[in-house]
């Protein structure tokens, strides 16, 4: 590739502070056309951070930008795209009951000649389709509500919408984590299309072969601060990994055997469970200290088990059996009742309390299952919450901190936690390493580890195959919303679940 | 609360702007009328015109309570005025026309109080209406309901021991001022001694979440939706005893906008999740201040609302974000370069 493109973007000593805590610390970047830069830092490093200074999210409290020669300082995203530079963020920004059409061009729409405030639809449609077309989607209708659409598609339109502006630095903050494989193949090729037409890329993402596939020069942050920037060719992914983490890095290994009974003697048995319209049959086996993973593609059914298990959702069809009582739940808190707990797959919109603390969102169930007017011991509920952050290694000035001023990973260590303080006899896991680094990672699956030491089972969720085939010892394999094939023990390879996930019936 | 001072201290720095515009009102209040603060013991009570204030704000005080808890579950309850003219409405026709002793007439009120509550409870809860929507029905209906009860007419009644309500004395301070201090003291330790406050927030908070967490969300409505009637129930009572009459078509008149604004002043964001229900008392009391300040200074009613709703803006403004930074960022100069 063209790696001695222009220089576009340049930032310098770029520094940001939230009240006492320094997020960024002198952080310097250069983006060149016909470049994608890969951001990598573990949770908390500072790459959102820096990505909302360019973009004018945040405004540094130091250092200078310079794009193309000319000193910048956006004030908002919106001034930031007017400048030339696009932002794509982790949380698509887009809105769900609008058209495709209407998101791509909102906030600019076309005017009509005659009188700009009326929007000329046609010239909306015609942008949208073009943009669209630039990606390798100009099949799609672009008329279609966008809530409709798959989230791959989403994030494509998000990227269309950066085209749209025709900006020249195209900033994508982890723009795979919600993608399948096939997606993400899509999504790389679109990202080195961009690059052929001399945009410069800057592209987070937590997942390395993603990183190595597309990657010219890599920059790594951590704790706030620039490691250092380097040419993607000669890195290997131990030596980037320990970039990241500032130390020599393994990740946590050697596979369960299958400890657990069958049949009869386990914990949760289902027995084509499902419900009308969502779960057409499921068949699996969880027993007590045993991690079971439901493997699949996006869409599989795997999210919607879960729910059905853990009465988020009642199930209509089949049989579930847990401790040895058939059992169907309307409610998670008669699931909760049975000890039964759940991690859910959207961290934001389905487990943290934004407002809240980090005490206040750890304890929440532990105190909610003995009923809304059971007595608080304020102390004793602090003395747990600051037992599970040193456990787990959750970074917090501390418990009283709201948790959305915690990184992703580290409010997923809240979370687990959450349900870690319930002792539960079953916990489910949906997608608990999602948009987390490769260290809070491997801390998580240690905890969980342990976790099933204790006698707990695990019945876990992950896109990742990698982590699957590490951490269970069982995997259900669902496809269509059925279950299609149970592995066990050596059977289990990132092969064989992607085999049998990919066969057609 | 005992431990670790950190959350009261946070609980405080959002007081720190009503109780500022309290104490700025207070100042210019004492400055300008000689005898403001003066307080004269009479016949085992105190009279004053800060005993004034707190007599009428209670009333407004005791429903922004209830208002309090329905908003911080992301909710809002437009009827509480509505409820009020109810209670009021039944206190008198069960007195005058059923002849019941006094406290029966008033467990009438209390109970048909809770059972509005109750009704939006459901609506929200379990049907899932929104808020806004369920209780303007009822804001609506009740008003006419009231006048049904009263038969259209305003029933005047003497019964001594409802006039004392409004009227009398517990302990030297007015009867409602008195109730306004039970009902927070109770609600507060019901709210922060049990998991009730910390679900009530996780409701407001994400709904979604709350859910998945275990929280009794229909339990949590129904009690915050039921409690809010109760309180508007009493704070009918209250008015239809200071006249002695229940008024249908004026009781409780713009007693929801009152209550809301209250609680905004204190600082509760109207969006759900974390609550103060000392914010709420003196968001009211800050309300009722103004009022008295206007009408003393003889400002004529018609015109009193606008420079209240100045104040109103003023301190409402002060709670956005952006503008305590800006404030802040006033006290702190460094910032530019770091």
């Amino acid at each position: 590739m063209t790696r001695e493109g222009g220089l576009l973007l340049e930032a310098e000593g770029l520094a940001v502070r939230f009240g006492s805590v320094r997020a960024l610390d002198g952080v310097s970047l250069t983006v060149r056309a016909g470049e994608v830069q890969a951001l990598l830092g573990e949770n908390g490093a500072g790459k959102s951070t820096l990505i909302k200074c360019l973009s004018g999210v945040v405004r540094p409290t130091g250092g200078r930008m310079v794009l193309c020669g000319r000193r910048i300082e956006p004030r908002s995203p919106h001034e930031a795209e007017r400048i030339g530079i696009a932002t794509v963020f982790q949380e698509v920004g887009l809105i769900p009951r609008l058209s495709v059409a209407e998101n791509i061009c909102l906030g600019r729409e076309p005017g009509r000649r005659w009188l700009r405030g009326l929007v000329d639809w046609r010239a909306v449609r015609s942008r949208a389709r073009a943009a669209m077309d630039r990606l390798g989607l100009g099949g799609l209708d672009v008329d279609r509500e966008l809530g409709t659409c798959s989230v791959a598609v989403q994030q494509m339109v998000a990227i269309a919408r950066a085209l749209d502006v025709r900006a020249r630095v195209l900033i994508l903050d982890e723009p795979t984590s919600s993608l399948d494989r096939d997606e993400c193949a899509r999504l790389l090729g679109v990202i080195g299309h961009l690059r052929a037409q001399e945009m410069g890329i800057v592209f987070i993402s937590h997942f390395l072969d993603q990183v190595e596939a597309i990657a010219d020069r890599v920059t790594v942050l951590r704790d706030g601060k620039l490691v250092g920037s380097f040419e993607a060719a000669g890195l290997t992914r131990a030596k980037l990994v320990s970039l990241m983490v500032g130390r020599e890095f393994e990740m946590p290994t050697g596979k369960r055997e299958t400890t657990g009974e069958r049949g009869a003697g386990s914990l949760l048995s289902l027995r084509a469970f499902g419900r009308s319209g969502m779960i057409e049959g499921v068949d699996a086996d969880v027993g007590a200290g045993e991690v079971v993973g439901l493997a699949g593609l996006l869409g599989s059914g795997r999210s919607e088990t879960a729910r059905l298990v853990f009465g988020a959702e009642t199930a209509t069809r089949g049989t579930m059996t847990f401790g040895g009582e058939a059992s169907r739940f309307t409610t998670p808190r008669q699931a909760i009742a049975r000890g039964i707990g759940m991690l859910p797959e959207n961290r934001k919109e389905q487990g943290i309390f934004p407002s809240l603390s980090v005490v206040e969102n750890l304890v929440v169930s532990l105190r909610a299952k003995d009923g809304a007017f059971s007595r608080l011991a304020f102390g004793s509920q602090v003395a747990l919450a600051e037992e599970f952050v040193r456990q787990l290694g959750i970074k917090t000035a501390d418990v009283h901190a709201k948790i959305s001023e915690l990184s992703g990973g580290n409010q997923q260590k809240v979370l687990l936690a959450r349900w870690f303080a319930m002792r539960p006899v079953l916990l489910i896991l949906d997608e608990p390493t999602r948009g987390i680094d490769v260290a809070a990672k491997a801390d998580v699956l240690r905890a969980v580890d342990r976790l099933r030491g204790e006698g707990t089972a695990v019945l876990f969720i992950s896109s990742e195959l990698e982590e699957v085939t590490r951490v269970c010892g069982r995997v259900v394999v669902l496809r269509d919303r059925r279950s299609v094939a149970h592995l066990e023990g050596s059977d289990i390879t990132e092969a064989s679940v992607l085999a049998a996930v990919a066969r057609t019936a | 609360m005992n431990q670790s001072g950190l959350p009261w201290r946070r609980g405080m720095r959002s007081l720190v702007w009503p109780v500022a515009a309290l104490a700025l009102l207070l100042a210019f209040n004492a400055a300008t009328m000689p005898g403001f603060f003066a307080i004269e013991a009479r016949d085992g009570r105190v009279y004053g015109v800060l005993v004034d204030i707190l007599n009428h704000g209670s009333r407004t005080a005791l429903v922004a309570l209830g208002m309090t808890l329905v908003i911080a579950t992301g909710g809002v309850d437009l009827s509480v005025g509505a409820v009020a003219a109810m209670a009021g409405a039944v206190t008198a026709t069960l007195l005058v026309q059923a002849q019941v002793p006094w406290p029966v007439a008033i467990a009438g009120a209390v109970a048909l109080g809770m059972c509005c509550g109750v009704w939006n409870g459901v609506c929200v809860s379990v049907f899932r209406l929104q808020p806004i929507v369920a209780t303007l029905v009822l804001m609506v209906a009740g008003r006419g309901v009231a006048q049904l009860i009263t038969g259209g007419s305003i029933i005047t009644f003497e019964s001594g021991p409802i006039a004392a309500i409004g009227n009398g004395s517990f302990l030297g301070l007015p009867v409602p001022v008195t109730m306004m201090v039970v009902a927070a003291v109770a609600l507060q330790v019901l709210v922060r001694r049990t998991a009730l406050g910390l679900c009530v927030q996780c409701v407001g908070d994400n709904a979604t979440a709350a859910r998945l967490a275990g929280v009794p969300d229909r339990a949590v409505m129904l009690f915050v939706y039921g409690v809010c009637g109760v309180l508007a129930a009493t704070a009918g009572i209250i008015e239809c005893s200071y006249i002695k009459a229940a008024d249908a078509n004026n009781a409780g008149s713009l007693l929801e906008l009152d209550a809301i604004l209250a609680v905004v002043i204190g600082g509760t964001s109207l969006t759900g999740g974390r609550f103060s229900f000392a914010g709420t008392i003196i968001g009211a009391m800050l309300m009722q201040t103004m009022t008295k300040t206007l009408y003393m200074h003889d400002v004529s009613a018609e015109i009193a609302p606008a420079p209240k709703a100045l104040v109103v803006i003023l301190v409402c403004l002060l709670h956005a974000p952006r503008v305590r930074e800006w404030v802040s960022g006033l006290w702190r100069p460094r910032g530019g370069s770091a």
